[in-house]
């Protein structure tokens, strides 16, 4: 534990302290915060972590484990960013407080110590993922869930209910490395597949082709990108995802023949938009290029027709798209253009889901009463279907839904888009 | 995976700690260093000091239980709503216990017959508002960090807002109170009829800053939506300029709902913000102003405003096209105090009253008072109430800055106080403004409130050293004693 003012300084770095006098601790971030409406703690509010982290950088408290808890507790939702006058960036001083909490030696829980495994040897390697997400889709093919799971423990039971059934080989097929505009060509844009995304919504990347396609652009999937690095930054690993942004700036910008680099998961875009964090030097060059498939549309206009799709959908932001990127009118636009669909409105649209990346398996506890809420609203207004960006969203609201035995269905908004390509030819 | 109550130690000097903790609960009773650093100060980050213990009760009861069990212990106590308030108020002072009300959250009763309803001390004062929607009606009082504070806070500094200028401050929305009072008992005050009769203490507990007891319901007057709302924008070359505008309106006979003004300064801060709304950058100063009422009533009353703008010099008026865009303009004034924060770390928002007519000199004498004393100041205000926020924005690492802040905010209120003004519109008193009260009370005023104070609370345990002076300060504070006499104790 790092007590002396020396140490503390040590651990903190001049950037994070100077990103915490930001804050003038006008408390309009409060209520925006998942973390603190649940336990209505002040320590588990942006402001009071922005508060103890300059304390600390101050000298007038000791980094200790209770502040390491608190930057763990936190979903790292940025809520609380939309909603600060000053432009605290709190996001950035989340990541690099909790790298400074893993160097001073303040060890999160097992559960924690276990992601950081899962995050940096599986998920950024394709095929030890693959090789798990076999594994799973053997053990839901044997069942294998029903008499083990009665064993686990509650937190273990709950990140195996979070799981989708395992999509059937075909739909895990990579993507074609280029697929050619249909009609008269607008241009050219790359896609990030991400990681999970083939894995378990290899059907939302493949629509994603799709529907770029058939509005006109041409779909290329650079070799050799990787994993966004997000969760492992949010981890506190930010060397890990440094490496893997540096791989992705080599991989979307060394061609420079097409127009934009897409994403069709919030989080992953987030991270892409924000490369010049980790990569002061050479990291704009990727960010600048980065965009929402849904804000991509919305911005050049869909141009396929797009047919009836007589759908009550209730839109839910993904955090790291309406808070991170600020994108949150684009994808409702293309939505409402849809013949048929009806698009409701629900209370808290833009709150956080409990999903937070791997937050909902290592807080479970907190995760909870987040969802609860969540899916408490989306009941209210009597959805057909759910849409939105994100996988961890999208898992998370589908585990809720299922949990409540709710009716609808949960999909990412360009699943609809493409259906309403369907429908229309 | 954690423990949430960690002691300092499991000695028996703890044990009343552990009475806390049995009452809320171990995850409602905190107490490591991190944690109760976390509620050392208020929205005024000047001279925090740490709580000893904070707790989270949920209930009245649970609230009267934790007064007692701190009573029995020797110790003080204070509540505490979002901690966005402007004057120390819930600087917990005497190492006093924090009791929180921000899970005492719920809307107990909503009655559209008879327009109140009933909250918790913790309901957030936009919530309420969204709440009551429904039933046509909404909750008046909106200070500026309404998205984030509480009914609770808002009763404590008796809170005001922009719309204040129509329909009042705290004090004119509170029907009755539940108070904890410092013995541990429970007591009722006001009815929600809204009949007074005897003595007003209702009134005496509105704005004394948790200095009577823990206020544990609240029924509040809700007011029904008016037909019709519009906002302008009056675009000025100064805020001089601004100021006279407003008192030919007020002279004219127009009641708008709202009148602020806001400077150049503050729109650059603001406009650089997520709550950026596309104000003027280049306008000396900005007038947002607010009619509502009767949508047949509305044109008129416009057009005599145009007439009196034009008369006054201004540059341009603009209404806003739709609800989207008055929405955007009042997030965008709302959010200035935090917008401030991109000049410099700290923020130091004065609040004091002057009589509206004195506006553009006192506005001259404050901007020439920031210049002398090298300081950014600002001023975003409730012009129509005369209600002044100069906004010092400063760095309290630097020492020489810092006392020349504490001197420039001094000066500012001598100017206001000897223009006929008081000491705050709003914010409270606190720890801020306590050695000041001499500016405008002398010492018999003090004693009478004394008085009143140990009515409630005899020995000084609820919320110590907030709003009276030590008789050794108020005589520091102004020696000369002006104005003793001719400012009564109000």
């Amino acid at each position: 534990m790092a007590s002396s003012k020396s140490d503390a300084l040590a651990n903190f770095p001049e950037s994070l302290y100077e990103g915490t006098l930001d804050c003038v601790h006008c408390g309009l971030c409060l209520t925006h915060c998942p973390t603190y409406r649940v336990t209505g703690r002040e320590s588990s509010s942006p402001r009071g972590r922005i508060y103890m982290m300059r304390g600390v950088a101050e000298g007038d408290l000791p980094f200790d484990q209770t502040i390491a808890d608190e930057l763990h507790l936190c979903l790292g939702c940025r809520a609380c960013e939309s909603a600060c006058p000053s432009g605290v960036e709190y996001g950035s001083l989340l990541e690099a407080g909790r790298a400074a909490a893993a160097e001073a030696g303040l060890r999160p829980g097992v559960r924690h110590r276990l992601e950081g495994l899962a995050l940096r040897h599986v998920l950024p390697a394709p095929r030890r993922l693959r090789a798990f997400t076999t594994f799973l889709d053997w053990a839901q093919r044997l069942k294998l869930d029903s008499w083990l799971t009665a064993v686990w423990p509650r937190g273990l039971r709950r990140a195996w209910s979070l799981l989708p059934p395992v999509p059937p080989r075909a739909a895990r097929r990579p993507l074609p490395q280029f697929t050619p505009a249909e009609g008269p060509r607008r241009g050219c844009v790359a896609l990030h597949e991400g990681c999970l995304m083939p894995e378990l919504f290899g059907a939302v990347n493949r629509a994603t082709v799709r529907v770029l396609s058939r509005n006109g652009y041409d779909v290329v999937v650079p070799q050799g990108q990787r994993c966004c690095g997000a969760l492992l930054a949010h981890a506190g690993d930010l060397d890990s995802a440094r490496s893997l942004a540096r791989q992705n700036v080599k991989a979307f910008t060394s061609d420079a023949s097409f127009d934009m680099v897409l994403s069709n998961s919030a989080g992953c875009g987030a991270a892409l938009r924000e490369t010049h964090h980790w990569l002061p030097e050479d990291g704009a060059a990727l960010s600048s290029r980065v965009r929402d498939v849904c804000e991509w549309l919305d911005e050049v206009g869909l141009r396929a027709p797009l047919g009836h799709l007589p759908l009550r959908v209730a839109y839910d932001d993904p955090c790291h798209l309406v808070h991170a990127q600020q994108v949150a009118a684009a994808p409702r636009r293309l939505l409402e253009k849809i013949p048929g669909l009806e698009l409701l409105q629900h209370r808290d649209a833009e709150a956080c889901c409990g999903a937070a990346g791997t937050y909902g398996l290592l807080q479970p506890e907190m995760s909870a009463p987040i969802l609860e809420a969540k899916i408490q609203s989306l009941a209210e207004v009597e959805p057909e279907v759910v849409a939105t960006g994100n996988p961890g969203c999208l898992l998370q609201i589908r585990s809720g839904a299922e949990e409540r035995d709710l009716p609808f269905r949960v999909l990412h908004p360009i699943e609809l888009i493409d259906a309403a390509h369907h429908a229309a030819s | 995976m954690r423990s949430r109550n960690r002691t300092s130690s499991g000695s028996t000097r703890d044990g009343w700690i552990d009475a806390l903790r049995k009452i809320v609960g171990p995850d409602a009773c905190l107490t490591s260093q991190a944690e109760l650093y976390a509620y050392a100060c208020d929205g005024l980050t000047l001279d925090p000091h740490q709580p000893e213990v904070v707790v989270l009760p949920q209930s009245t009861e649970e609230v009267a239980e934790v007064v007692r069990a701190c009573r029995a212990a020797g110790r003080a106590f204070l509540p505490r709503g979002a901690g966005t308030g402007l004057s120390g108020g819930a600087h917990p002072l005497n190492d006093a216990v924090v009791i929180s009300c921000a899970r005492m959250n719920q809307i107990l009763n909503l009655d559209p017959r008879d327009r109140l309803a009933i909250v918790q001390p913790g309901v957030v004062n936009a919530d309420l508002s969204v709440a009551a929607r429904s039933e046509g009606l909404f909750y008046a009082p909106d200070p500026s960090s309404q998205q984030a504070c509480t009914i609770g806070g808002n009763v404590a500094e008796n809170s005001g807002g922009p719309h204040t200028l129509k329909y009042g401050t705290t004090t004119n929305h509170i029907l009755a109170l539940e108070l904890v009072l410092p013995d541990g008992s429970v007591v009722q005050l006001g009815s929600a009829t809204g009949g007074a009769t005897g003595y007003d203490l209702l009134g005496a507990c509105v704005g004394s800053e948790g200095t009577t007891g823990i206020v544990t319901e609240i029924t509040v007057r809700l007011e029904p939506l008016p037909e019709a709302v519009e906002t302008l924008l009056v675009i000025f070359d100064g805020v001089p300029d601004a100021c006279r505008l407003v008192g030919r309106i007020i002279r004219g006979g127009l009641v708008p709902a709202a009148l602020e003004v806001v400077d150049r300064r503050t729109v650059e801060a603001v406009e650089a913000s997520v709550y950026r709304a596309g104000l003027p950058q280049e306008a000396g100063a900005v007038l947002i102003l607010e009619l509502d009422g009767p949508a047949c009533a509305l044109p008129a009353q416009i057009e005599h405003i145009r007439a009196l703008a034009d008369e006054a010099g201004a540059q341009e008026i603009r209404v806003a096209a739709d609800e989207t865009e008055r929405t955007r303009f009042w997030r965008a004034r709302k959010g200035a105090f935090g917008a401030m924060g991109r000049l410099a770390p700290d923020l130091y928002v004065h609040d004091a009253v002057v009589p509206r007519g004195r506006l553009p000199e006192i506005l001259e004498e404050i901007c020439a008072i920031g210049d002398r004393y090298r300081l950014k100041l600002s001023n975003v205000f409730h012009a129509g109430d005369g209600n002044l926020h100069p906004n010092i924005s400063f760095d309290r690492r630097d020492p020489d800055e810092l006392e020349r802040v504490i001197a420039a905010g001094r000066e500012i209120l001598e100017v206001c106080v000897a223009a006929g003004g008081v000491l705050t519109g709003e914010h409270g008193v606190g720890t801020e403004k306590r050695d000041y009260m001499g500016m405008l009370f002398g010492p018999d005023d003090l004693e009478a409130m004394k008085k009143l104070r140990a009515t409630f609370d005899p020995e000084g345990v609820c919320n110590p050293g907030k709003i009276i002076p030590s008789t050794r300060a108020c005589l520091e504070s102004n020696p000369k004693a002006r104005g003793y006499d001719r400012v009564p104790f109000t």
